[in-house]
């Protein structure tokens, strides 16, 4: 049941990425898509395995087929207030990895978006 | 072949509708909360006191996802505040979209409250925003108190988790330090309230945050 609505999930995100691999295209009319980058933030809640399956079922038979999903991870990225230090998290630990500080702030994780688009223009 | 740089959310058109349903909301001073838990953490009972608590002639709508059924719609309407349900039909959360449709002809100048039960589950509805003032996760302590942990998208945004079914506490595992401290890990600045909706306990804190936040809409669209 978890599985099912996880993929329930990938798949909604897939379409909007079709979405808005075809509003991009739609301005370059006659280039031949190649590749899709995306970045997926490890708090964005979107599992990059199950969102490049649905994006392949999503482009099966269709116009854009063959094309290349390229995810990348975005890691989870804190900032402290008190010295500006920003630093990657690791095992849930929060606290500041300069200063000690317990109270720091997201930074990086969150994203769900573009990074490029590989293509053939004519 | 050439690789174009592309500076895009993949959910910019829902961002960009919820952007202007909040423009909506802020033109008429409307609180708009998207309430997110998992499955039976007890939303619809939030919901229920809510409504039990508010008078007559408060100017309150409710929105309410479910993947099937209109069970938690007509769980709602016996209050007698205008209700509606979005059936996604599959679909695990509530998009921009959905809420702006099942807005559909209501006059959102007879509103200052709208409050929208999101699909049951702690994943997806963090990714869409509805144009909501906050988010306000509720969290039962029939489920482990390290889900703050587990799901820290959800716990990163909300602005209030609400503790809900603290009757339970003598017959479950779960540890209500534990449980704060692991929300405050993934967000300092969560605001944190124990309530038990079957027990009618805490109710009173919750009805006054809700005001709080109201008076806050009010006064934001006064001051406009």
């Amino acid at each position: 049941m978890k599985r099912a609505a996880v993929a329930m999930h990938e798949l909604s995100i897939a379409k909007s990425v079709l979405e808005g691999v075809r509003a991009e295209l739609a301005q370059r009319p006659g280039a031949r898509l190649q590749k899709v980058g995306l970045r997926v933030g490890e708090l964005s809640g979107v599992n990059a395995d199950a969102l490049s399956f649905s994006f392949e079922v999503l482009v099966k038979g269709t116009d854009l087929e063959p094309v290349t999903l390229e995810i990348e991870s975005g890691p989870r990225l804190q900032r402290c207030p008190e010295c500006n230090n920003e630093f990657t998290v690791e095992n849930d630990d929060l606290a500041c990895s300069n200063c000690g500080a317990s109270r720091t702030e997201c930074v990086g994780g969150q994203e769900l978006e573009f990074t490029y688009l590989e293509l053939e223009e004519p | 072949m050439s690789r174009v740089p592309l500076e895009r959310k993949v959910l910019s058109e829902n961002d960009r509708m919820a952007a202007d349903l909040r423009a909506r909301f802020a033109r008429h001073g409307i609180l708009c909360l998207n309430l997110i838990s998992s499955p039976g953490a007890g939303k619809t009972a939030l919901l229920e006191r809510t409504l039990g608590a508010l008078g007559r002639d408060e100017r309150v709508a409710v929105l309410t996802g479910d993947i099937q059924t209109d069970n938690d719609a007509r769980r709602l309407a016996r209050f007698g505040f205008p209700v509606r349900q979005i059936t996604t039909g599959g679909t695990c959360h509530l998009d921009a979209r959905m809420v702006d449709r099942a807005l559909g002809e209501w006059q959102l100048d007879q509103l200052d409250l709208l409050l929208v039960e999101n699909v049951g589950n702690l994943v997806c509805p963090a990714s869409y925003d509805l144009g909501e003032e906050a988010k306000v996760v509720v969290l039962s302590v029939a489920e482990g108190d390290d889900k703050p942990l587990k799901y820290p998208a959800i716990f990163s945004k909300a602005e209030l988790l609400v503790l809900n079914k603290t009757d339970l506490l003598p017959y479950v595992p779960f540890n209500l330090a534990q449980a704060r401290e692991n929300a405050r890990r993934m967000n300092p600045g969560i605001e944190i309230l124990e309530v038990s909706c079957t027990a009618e306990k805490g109710i009173d804190s919750w009805m006054r945050w809700l005001d709080g936040r109201r008076e806050k809409a009010k006064r934001a669209v006064r001051e406009r």
